[in-house]
């Protein structure tokens, strides 16, 4: 476990430092070419405004209302026998269905329990380690015209379910106290 | 879907409020979540606008085409329909590398690239075929490398350590991606005996 930890803090760095010298034996301009391509980290944080704002606005309002804690309180019998932390049950349900709804909700869950928190490291966890995968299915299907998509749903789903499954135990084997 | 979800949660939220009486707090809850949405954006730009830019430095350098080159020979394996040095492959091997950098916006065009090659294979047929759904799979499991994202939210909120995470999320993007691949083979082993 100290040897992830460790790697956590060092694989940055040493990623950023290899890539830096490998660009000046390749001869690279490498301050032009970082500079190019940081205006697009511009257009990408500014485009996805209103799509964070829609998906927060509507997480709020649902968790202030009560009715996720209502929602959770039924749920929690089973979801505390099969080992899973409550909290971070709807961001296991939205997370194939919409990223930003997922992103916004990792927030959500990051600013009530704290980034340091296990529920903070555990939502960080399952939001980087899986993917929207009903967008991917429709972006990549729809746009070659595939209407028939055979076992795609079922395996994309299950492989959730082993990526949310990995998040819990790899979180709870390093952070749980 | 995402409209109804949308909707749902927000219609649910005020109707829930309207019983429950907790008005107040959605009212507040509206403007505090469009407020916050806003902060991480901003967040957002600062990592963002670094990561990419280091990305661009490794892509011009060819990293990224070497990188694929090292992997070429494990995701062969993956993929037995496409022959060797069909197009399809190396569309393949960029859109996974561009997604493992967390270049998502660059995997998203190399993917539907791959996907109409993996459909050239398939006679032009309008069904999903093996290969197609094996790339799916593999990329529902987001292999990533540095989760950029969670971790410009982690440093909005404050985290001592915001990149803790990164070694975690590696081990368990690893094991669903591992998954993946079996849940897979484990379909189309049960598709061809059927037939």
């Amino acid at each position: 476990m100290e040897i992830i930890s460790a790697f956590s803090l060092w694989f940055i760095p040493v990623l950023i430092g290899f890539i830096l010298i490998y660009s000046i034996l390749k001869k690279v301009p490498a301050y032009e070419t970082f500079v190019e391509g940081g205006k697009e980290g511009i257009r990408m944080a500014v485009s996805i405004i209103p799509f964070l704002v829609g998906m927060m606005v509507a997480i709020s309002v649902f968790r202030a209302s009560g009715a996720l804690d209502f929602i959770m309180d039924f749920l929690k019998p089973v979801l505390e026998k099969a080992g899973i932390p409550v909290e971070v049950a709807p961001l296991a349900i939205i997370r194939p269905i919409s990223g930003t709804a997922a992103l916004g909700m990792t927030s959500d869950l990051i600013a009530k329990h704290g980034p340091d928190s296990f529920i903070g490291i555990l939502a960080s966890t399952i939001q980087g380690s899986t993917d929207t995968t009903f967008y991917v299915l429709t972006v990549y299907f729809g746009a070659v015209g595939i209407k028939k998509m055979g076992d795609a749903i079922k395996v994309g789903l299950l492989a959730d379910i082993a990526g949310f499954a990995a998040a819990i135990i790899i979180v709870k084997m390093m952070f749980a106290s | 879907m995402v409209n109804y979800i949308w909707v749902f949660m927000t219609v649910i939220g005020i109707i829930f409020a309207a019983l429950n009486g907790t008005m107040a707090e959605v009212n507040e809850a509206v403007f505090r979540g469009a407020k916050e949405a806003v902060t991480l954006c901003i967040g957002l730009v600062s990592i963002l606008v670094f990561w990419l830019g280091i990305m661009k430095i490794a892509e011009e350098a060819g990293l990224l085409e070497k990188l694929a080159g090292l992997f070429r020979p494990f995701v062969k394996g993956l993929f037995p329909e496409v022959p060797a040095g069909h197009p399809a492959m190396g569309y393949i091997l960029s859109n996974m590398m561009a997604n493992l950098f967390g270049l998502g916006n660059a995997a998203t065009p190399l993917g539907i690239k791959a996907m109409e090659e993996l459909k050239k294979l398939n006679g032009g047929k309008n069904s999903a075929s093996r290969s197609m759904i094996t790339f799916l799979a593999i990329n529902t499991s987001s292999i990533t490398l540095i989760p950029t994202t969670v971790i410009a939210i982690r440093m909005t909120y404050d985290s001592k350590s915001p990149t803790e995470i990164v070694g975690p999320t590696l081990v368990a993007t690893f094991f669903s991606a591992i998954a993946a691949i079996l849940i897979d083979r484990y379909f189309h082993y049960r598709r061809s005996r059927k037939g």
